[in-house]
């Protein structure tokens, strides 16, 4: 029975390359996203084993706030250079070495342009000398305040060489001038660490500019003596000095340091998985329409099989075993892939990132086992109907032509009305928020069913849609046998459309989500905000961009400016809670601006220890008006502030805010925006101008106009809306596979008809027309489901956040025509090769054909 | 030897000394041997003849569908030897109608639209009077909006001669037409077919190996060994049987 199948499965090669080639693409996504993920996290690991080689133990001061990679920038918190000789004074330690470490050193290249780093952090420390790690290239290190020495990255990304001018932002400074006196780059003749751009100031200069605070650092780096375990050395410095330092080991910090980024990688691994699910859920259809296809071409051998003894569990292990070996291979095929995949993005990924050095391309265990697990299990799943069919041919099928007669489609009707439903029922569900913890799993349960309860309704579907859509086409003779074959097996041509509907449905309702959100939020925004101009920077790394606190200001004595209600952010402990908090020069200017109104309390100013809460906040808080309530920030300590007033909370201002004087120990104390209301009579030509000659020395921010500035703040949506939608692109072409894999097969099926056609006159034109015809209108209905059942989808999201200020329904008609365009597209591309097949066969064979 | 038709009556297909050879070298298979043979217009020819003699072969070849190793092919006149695709294509569409052992009929269409399909390809408009006259003809009216599914297999082929007809092809070639029918079933296509070119002076070539279905015809043509031998004249059963035998006993002689 064994080589039977084999035999017959070598029998039918294209159908399997196709159907295969799903497999293969679904798997190399989940191989592709372990690899990359595996390959990341190992250079990392070795990164950070690297930055820490030096160091056996370290020394910081323990954080005012937790936080982790995902989210947000750790701040570090200095402490009185009079720590290092208490270290140094510890037995067992052979040098100790103070440092001012810290984010936020951005360099103006020659061209004046600010270098960006879109995740590895630009450091501005103190210099503290050559060791096994840095090693000058030219020059020297700095001696004089006005003088910086950088690493190979940053001179080689901003032209620089020793002697050049060099201007430098950083968080605690305005804008300062220095001179390069010197290059220098890492062990193993690397120019950055993982992308890492490094400016080395004096140790006054790395104070004041980095931490703000002269006589202190940020962490110590100490040295063991020989023979001291590092271990003991951590214990014996931990116990001198005491509870407020964090005191690590280098193996302990390098491994602290991985452990963040694992996280977020796995994050990121979560993501690319959950892509390679849609795939491979598309896979499913189209495999199942290939064995569905090969079951019933088969009949006469599987009921010959029968007819001299094969048992039906033989017929069913016959179809399953093809499944197991197209499974096996594709999975093999697509573990490869993906291994090329993910090497190819690491590196990218790598370039990207600014010269991560990548660890060897390995290949995890866990890739493989899921490739194969998740290949397998997809094949035989996609097989087990078609194969329970077989077993049902009867033995006589071997002797007689069994015209196969449409089944009914009653069942699979009633099934996928049921399934529809039960969809429908768990979406309904989570939307609503009666779902609790487990609504993000109840709503993509409810989303899965629905898909599979549509793709069971296609076929009931499909015969008047597809009727009606090939009449367009129906203008020629062949557009309209065209037509007569798409609508003639309404299973195949609704599983075949069911694959494209999964793709297009996705992106259509992201689409509706993100479109609507976007209007919500432009539409709110317009309404809310009263400021004609908007200072504010895009935000590309961990840091918002920022400006001087003096811009605010200077910005309020220009001619035909009313008022400058400048806005400061940071992150904040708050009653044991972590929150953001801003902080404004004009409390009375900014609730103006937000149309902020009171709900108790005056909010019209704000003292000094005072704040103002908004009213969600403040009962989540449990704090009324006069309450007192300690907050912690980036820097210092706590202090306790009285609630004066408390706000109605609005979709776009909320939160605690306090006032200017509490910026001094925000991790940056400079204003992120600042939002201008013009006097009576002044226009925005006259002013901005103006603004912008401020902002000469804060080149990470710009000032815009209402409309520009409410444009900034949505782009994301856009942007995240083309990333959605270039991962589901991969769906999508599997679907694709699927129209061809269709089509081959019904062309081989009709090669009889396609002779006589061609016999009876039919030009080679006209078939490859018929051919084309069908292909389109199937997927033409493809995605006309996709469209209609992604918009439903899209609705009820946005119906249910609704509550979240998402009040707007927009539907992308022009996204929607677009879609549709692109299915006829796909469906002519897609009849390429069967349409030539077609034309291309030897009439007298074809009749001959049995 | 070579079959004529009596002088003066006008040539609907021609072969002249056609040969067709399949393979190369050591499989090659010579299946016409410089066939020349003409068919008369508003006849019915039969073509007969052992398996492998070639008689399908040369239908083949006349209609456009094979092409042919050496010779030439006309039908009507145009010569049909050296036409590319698109020219046997508009052939096949305007000159020639074919009836099939299969029937081989669209599934998806309807009686009636299988037999106006030829016509539909071509952008052609039927003439109403002539459809229905076929249609009556073949008895096919009370059932012209079924599918092949729904039709016996004797109706399918008759649906197969109307749409043979329908278009009033220079010539209809037909390949073994009752092969697939009963005994009674198959005298009516034949009758059908006969009648067709008695009463509507049409040209039909049939292949057959069936004595009787040879006898409905006004003259058989026979073929062994991809060479015609011998040919009958207004045959009845019997003397197309005799022929036969005498064939077989010739070929196998030769053979020795």
């Amino acid at each position: 029975m064994l080589r039977t199948t084999l035999k017959s499965l070598l029998a039918r090669k294209l159908r399997l390359v196709l159907s295969g080639l799903a497999v293969v693409l679904g798997v190399m996504f989940v191989s592709g996203a372990f690899v990359l993920t595996d390959t990341l996290s190992r250079s990392f690991d070795s990164l950070f084993s690297d930055a820490y080689a030096t160091t056996d133990v370290g020394v910081s001061a323990k954080p005012k706030i937790d936080v982790a990679e995902l989210e947000g920038e750790a701040v570090p918190t200095p402490f009185p250079a009079a720590t290092l000789d208490r270290v140094r004074a510890v037995p067992g330690v052979a040098a100790a070495t103070g440092s001012v470490t810290a984010d936020g050193a951005q360099v103006i290249g020659s061209n004046g342009k600010v270098l960006t780093s879109f995740g590895p952090p630009q450091i501005g420390l103190n210099w503290t000398g050559e060791n096994e790690l840095v090693q000058l290239r030219t020059g020297r290190g700095p001696t004089a305040d006005t003088e910086v020495t950088i690493n190979q990255a940053v001179a080689t990304a901003a032209k620089l060489s020793v002697g050049d001018r060099v201007a430098v932002l950083t968080p605690h400074r305005p804008k300062q001038e220095f001179t390069v006196v010197g290059i220098f780059g890492y062990s193993g003749n690397r120019d950055s660490l993982g992308g890492v751009q490094e400016v080395a100031f004096t140790e006054r200069v790395a104070q004041e500019s980095m931490v703000g605070q002269t006589g202190v650092y940020t962490q110590i780096s100490v040295k063991a003596a020989d023979g001291v375990d590092p271990a003991v050395l951590r214990d014996r410095v931990a116990a001198a000095l005491g509870d407020d330092y964090v005191v690590k080991t280098g193996e302990q910090l390098s491994a602290d340091a991985a452990a963040g980024f694992d996280e977020a990688l796995g994050f990121f691994n979560n993501i690319l998985l959950g892509f390679a699910g849609v795939a491979l859920f598309v896979g499913v259809f189209l495999i199942l329409n290939t064995f569905s296809i090969i079951v019933a071409q088969r009949t006469r051998e599987l009921a010959l099989l029968r007819a001299i003894g094969a048992g039906r569990s033989q017929v069913i292990g016959s179809v399953l075993t093809e499944a197991v070996v197209i499974g096996l291979i594709a999975s093999g095929l697509g573990l490869a892939a993906g291994i090329g995949v993910g090497a190819l993005l690491a590196y990218a990924f790598g370039q990207f990132a600014g010269g991560l050095q990548l660890a060897g391309i390995g290949v995890p265990v866990s890739a493989v086992v899921s490739s194969f697990v998740v290949g397998l299990f997809v094949t035989v799943v996609a097989a087990v109907l078609p194969a329970l069919r077989a077993a049902r041919i009867p033995p006589v099928a071997a002797m007689q032509d069994v015209a196969t007669p449409d089944r009914p489609l009653t069942r699979i009707t009633t099934a996928g009305a049921l399934v529809a439903a039960l969809g429908g029922a768990l979406l309904a569900l989570g939307l609503s928020g009666n779902a609790g913890d487990n609504t993000l799993w109840t709503v993509l349960g409810g989303v899965l069913l629905t898909f599979i309860g549509v793709a069971l309704l296609t076929p009931m579907i499909s015969r008047p849609v597809v009727s009606l859509l090939g009449r367009l086409f129906a203008w020629s003779v062949p557009g309209k046998l065209g037509r007569l074959n798409s609508g003639r097996n309404p299973r195949r041509t609704a599983i075949t459309a069911a694959a494209l509907m999964v793709g297009i449905a996705l992106v259509t309702g992201v689409t509706v989500i993100l479109d609507s959100a976007k209007s919500s939020v432009t539409a709110l925004a317009d309404d809310t905000i009263q400021a004609e101009l908007v200072i504010s920077g895009a935000q590309t790394g961990p840091r918002i961009p920022s400006f001087e606190p003096s811009v605010l200001e200077r910005a309020a004595e220009v001619p035909g400016v009313a008022t400058v209600a400048g806005v400061y952010a940071d992150q904040a402990q708050i009653g044991g809670k972590r929150t953001w908090v801003q902080a404004t020069n004009d409390v009375a200017a900014l609730r103006e601006i937000f149309k902020v109104t009171p709900s108790a309390g005056t909010i019209d100013t704000l003292g000094p220890q005072q704040l103002l809460v908004d009213s969600d906040t403040a009962a989540e808080h449990g704090l009324s008006v006069g309450d007192t309530v300690p907050v912690q920030l980036s820097r210092g300590d706590a202090r306790t502030y009285t609630v004066t007033g408390i706000y109605a909370e609005s979709d776009l201002f909320g939160g605690f805010v306090l006032p200017v004087a509490a910026t001094a120990d925000f991790a940056q104390p400079k204003p992120v925006q600042a939002y201008l209301k013009l006097a009576p009579g002044a226009t925005v030509d006259q002013v901005m101008p103006q603004i912008e000659a401020l902002l000469a020395d804060s080149p990470t921010v710009s000032v815009a106009n209402r409309a520009e500035f409410i444009e900034q703040q949505t782009s994301q949506f856009d942007q995240l809306l083309m990333m959605i939608q270039i991962l589901l692109a991969l769906a999508i072409v599997i679907a694709v596979l699927g129209i061809v894999n269709t089509l081959a097969l019904s062309v081989l099926e009709r090669t009889r008809e396609l002779g006589l056609l061609r016999a009876i006159g039919l030009r080679r034109a006209q078939t490859m027309r018929m051919i084309t015809v069908e292909a389109v209108v199937i997927s033409v209905f493809g995605a006309l489901l996709g469209v209609l059942v992604g918009t439903g989808l899209g609705a009820a999201v946005v119906r249910a956040l609704r509550e979240e200020g998402i009040t707007d329904l927009v539907l992308p008609w022009t996204d929607m025509a677009v879609f549709l365009g692109l299915a006829a597209v796909v469906g002519v591309v897609a009849a390429v090769l069967p349409a030539i097949r077609a034309a291309r066969l030897n009439v007298l064979n074809a009749i001959a054909h049995e | 030897m070579t079959a004529t038709v009596t002088h003066g009556a006008a040539i609907a297909a021609r072969a002249s000394d056609v040969w067709k050879v399949y393979g190369s070298g050591e499989a090659q298979v010579v299946a016409l041997r410089g066939v020349s043979v003409e068919f008369e217009r508003a006849r019915f020819t039969a073509i007969m003849g052992p398996s492998g003699s070639g008689k399908s072969t040369l239908m083949h070849c006349l209609a456009g569908l094979d092409s042919v190793t050496r010779g030439t092919i006309h039908i009507g006149d145009t010569t049909v030897t050296g036409l590319g695709d698109a020219g046997l294509t508009k052939l096949r569409r305007d000159k020639v109608g074919f009836i099939f052992q299969q029937f081989n009929l669209l599934p998806t269409l309807t009686a009636q639209e299988n037999i106006l399909l030829p016509l539909s390809i071509a952008g052609r408009k039927p003439d109403p009077e002539w459809l229905a006259t076929v249609i009556d003809t073949v008895g096919l009216r009370d059932r012209l909006n079924h599918r092949p599914a729904q039709l016996s297999g004797g109706q399918q082929q008759r649906v197969a001669c109307a749409r043979a007809l329908a278009s009033r092809p220079e010539v209809i070639f037909a390949d073994e037409p009752t092969g697939n029918l009963d005994s009674r079933a198959g005298a009516e296509v034949l009758n059908f077919l006969r009648r067709s070119v008695a009463e509507y002076r049409q040209t039909i070539v049939m292949v057959t190996h069936d004595p009787v279905a040879a006898s409905y015809a006004d003259r058989v043509v026979f073929l062994a060994d991809g060479q015609i031998v011998s040919e009958l004249v207004e045959p009845t059963p019997d003397t197309v049987l005799d022929t036969m035998k005498k064939l077989d006993s010739l070929t196998s002689e030769a053979g020795q």
